[in-house]
């Protein structure tokens, strides 16, 4: 027998074919007409707007309390980025917070130096990453079944050893660690981490051979390993990596509100999640950028903000989110599906135009 | 390579390539006793054992029989429209949402609309869920865009609706008739009213999963999406047909939700999506779609409730459940994988041999 009587598995196509048609462009316009820039343009918008028309969002103190606000849903969207645009995802990372935030104030508690119990919770939120990254790297098993169980179970544990008490009296020191500025300026502290993070993420994905190897991996996990990627240990890393930040976070969470117990941040993963799709990642893998993704947080942030200053209703903060996050998937296809039947010189795919069929959801 | 399909088999690889020449009663129950049903039914019926040894009344109190029947019955609801969902290879994250909506409806109804009948209720109930799931389902299939995006938003925007709607009020045990709060508890054969309910709906679902020709054509559409549509099903139609489901379940999760509680506040059903999407993976439905059943969803969702309420009985401090469900869903998926490489390798070693 050959092997001509197998036929060739049907492969899906998932994200941008570069054609001749994106290099028709001149550079300025493929740099400006990109899904980031519309968001960049959008958060812009909407901080010009606030600034001048919401009384009270002009201030120093809402530059504070938004950038405290928004600062663990930035950090974690960092590397929630990088595992979505392999075509993965993390639901665990609200779970990885709560039990670093429970590990900081369990250890401090039972007479642990504050130093030692932060650096125990950084590597406990190493730990949990390595446990998802081992099941779903070299186990192969899906991340959304794995990280809903590791949600469960990291929220139990964190739970299970605080129970329903509450650590609070952590040394003032650490705390202005939480709750400080830089210098006289409206910049928290925690701004200072996260920007060295942004730059080392930003040249890991943008800029080296892993992040292409990311992209690779999110775009084609069988060309990508053809090609001389290691996927199981791109996939690895970066779930560690996204627990690691996830631990920071739940440092950061615990020393900004001073209490440690075993529900903080509950939930906080949907947010992360949806600022990352928001910020122009498909769910798919393969497409997004990290500039895009960090316009997609502030903007959450700068809408739930302003709403709160104009004494709208907070409920009205989760309707505009729901339909910004649902507009981000069909917009797009609404505007390629016109692109499509107007006849143009130069028709550009439009990413997520191609994905298949309407049954691929998950 | 690959051997012909005419090749004359081995007898001993007769039960790997050809189940149907075994007698039927044989194959039968081969089929059961090997089902990830049956597996679940055993550790269910085992917790059940070592807590009622611990503690009799866990089971032989009428509070503890009651509330073994009565307090799965919401999330087996809602684990079985999931299980539909999933099957079809889509996620619906918006069930918790749908449900706080349809528990706050039905106060408002019996406030707004004194003296409406109970069932009427009900009914509206299981058709906001089912007008919500059309919306889920409109968006993903017209759209051709991922479910979980977008039932991740229509999260945020039902539970915001709902919440605008209801604003600092509550509805309260005062506010609802006294039949209402009354099938919450009620039992008829030893068995609460709503539980009845909750398997009539199941048997229904899972009837048509596995027999009709719709049932059929999701498993196909989960199993490939790509090949459905090349085979001229009607993917759009049937994975619409699966969210209506899922939003129609849910919705009468709400209705069920105020009957057995007597109060809906703002918190509602929050955070059931990912325990129901766990119900799932536990029973044994694959998370990509196209296998599992929604009796094992349904087993999956009794044995979460369970498990709950159980670990104090056995003198685990209730604060660890969530670790063990946590650990109970990987042991389930890690489980899985093991079986479907362990088939792999023997039908791989079947096809060499023969």
């Amino acid at each position: 027998m050959t092997s001509a009587s197998t036929s060739p598995p049907v492969t899906e196509m998932a994200g941008t074919t570069t054609s001749y048609a994106d290099h028709s462009a001149p550079l300025w316009r493929r740099l400006l007409f990109t899904r980031e820039m519309a968001i960049i343009a959008l958060t812009a918008a909407l901080v010009a707007y606030a600034w001048l028309g919401v009384e009270n969002f002009a201030g120093p103190l809402t530059v504070k309390y938004l950038l405290q606000d928004v600062a663990p849903i930035l950090l974690i969207a960092l590397p929630m980025t990088l595992v979505i645009v392999t075509g993965e995802i993390d639901l665990s990372v609200a779970s990885v917070m709560g039990l670093s935030s429970v590990v900081v104030g369990f250890l401090f508690s039972h007479g642990v130096g504050m130093g030692v119990a932060v650096l125990a919770a950084l590597v406990v939120g190493v730990l949990c990453g390595a446990l998802n990254g081992f099941l779903v790297a070299y186990l192969q098993l899906p991340s959304l079944a794995v990280t809903i169980g590791t949600l469960a179970l990291f929220r139990g544990i964190a739970v299970g050893l605080l129970g329903t008490t509450a650590v609070t009296n952590f040394p003032e020191g650490w705390r202005e660690l939480g709750t400080g500025t830089i210098g006289e300026s409206p910049i928290p502290l925690v701004m200072i981490p996260f920007v060295l993070l942004a730059i080392a993420f930003s040249l890991l994905l943008h800029f080296s051979t892993f992040g292409r190897g990311v992209y690779d991996i999110g775009l084609n996990k069988e060309a990508a390993h053809f090609s001389g990627v290691n996927v199981a240990r791109t996939k690895f890393l970066l779930f560690v990596l996204c627990g690691a930040v996830a631990g920071l976070a739940g440092i950061y969470f615990t020393l900004r509100f001073g209490t440690s117990r075993g529900d903080n941040a509950t939930g906080l993963e949907l947010q992360v999640i949806a600022a990352v799709l928001l910020g122009g990642v498909s769910i798919f893998g393969g497409t997004g950028r990290l500039h895009g993704v960090l316009a997609g947080v502030v903007l959450i942030g700068v809408v739930s903000s302003a709403l709160r200053l104009e004494q709208i209703n907070v409920n009205a903060t989760n309707i505009i989110i729901g339909l910004l996050l649902i507009a981000s998937v069909v917009v797009p296809q609404v505007v390629a599906a016109a692109r499509s039947r107007t006849p143009r010189k130069s028709s550009r795919p439009t990413p997520g135009a191609q994905h298949g069929s309407a049954a691929a959801g998950v | 390579m690959t051997a012909p399909a005419t090749q004359d088999l081995a007898p001993t690889e007769e039960l790997l390539t050809d189940p149907s020449r075994m007698p039927r009663a044989r194959r039968i129950l081969l089929g059961i006793l090997r089902s990830r049903e049956l597996a679940i039914l055993l550790v269910l019926i085992f917790v059940v054992l070592v807590a009622t040894s611990r503690n009799s009344g866990f089971l032989f109190s009428s509070d503890g029989w009651r509330n073994f029947l009565l307090n799965p019955s919401i999330l087996l609801l809602v684990a079985v429209g999931q299980a539909a969902v999933i099957i079809t290879r889509n996620v619906d994250l918006s069930v918790g949402s749908v449900m706080a909506l349809t528990a706050y409806l039905t106060g408002r109804l019996f406030i707004d609309v004194p003296g409406i009948p109970i069932v009427v209720v009900f009914l509206l109930c299981l058709a906001a869920g089912a007008l919500l799931g059309l919306i889920n389902g409109a968006l993903t299939t017209i759209f051709k865009v991922p479910s979980l995006v977008i039932t991740l938003g229509t999260l945020y925007v039902f539970r915001g609706v709902m919440l605008t709607w209801a604003g600092s009020d509550r509805i309260n045990a005062g506010d609802l008739p006294r039949d209402f709060l009354a099938l919450g508890t009620k039992s008829v054969l030893q068995v609460p009213v709503l539980t009845w309910v909750a398997v009539a709906v199941l048997l229904v679902v899972g009837y048509y999963l596995h027999t009709a020709r719709g049932g059929r054509e999701m498993y196909a559409i989960g199993s490939d999406p790509d090949a459905a549509v090349l085979y001229g099903l009607r993917v759009s139609r049937r994975v619409l047909l699966a969210f209506m489901v899922s939003g129609a379940l849910a919705g009468l999760a709400g209705a069920f939700y105020t009957a057995r509680y007597g109060t809906v506040s703002s918190g509602v059903g929050y955070g059931i999506e990912l325990q129901a999407v766990a119900a799932v993976v536990i029973g044994g439905v694959a998370i990509f779609g196209g296998s599992g059943t929604v009796w094992g969803a349904a087993l999956g969702a009794f044995l979460l409730v369970t498990i709950n309420r159980a670990l104090p009985s056995v003198g685990i401090p209730d604060f660890w459940q969530q670790a063990v469900v946590g650990a109970l869903i990987l042991g389930a998926i890690v489980l899985d994988r093991f079986l479907a490489h362990r088939q792999a390798a023997k039908l791989a070693r079947a096809r060499e041999s023969a």
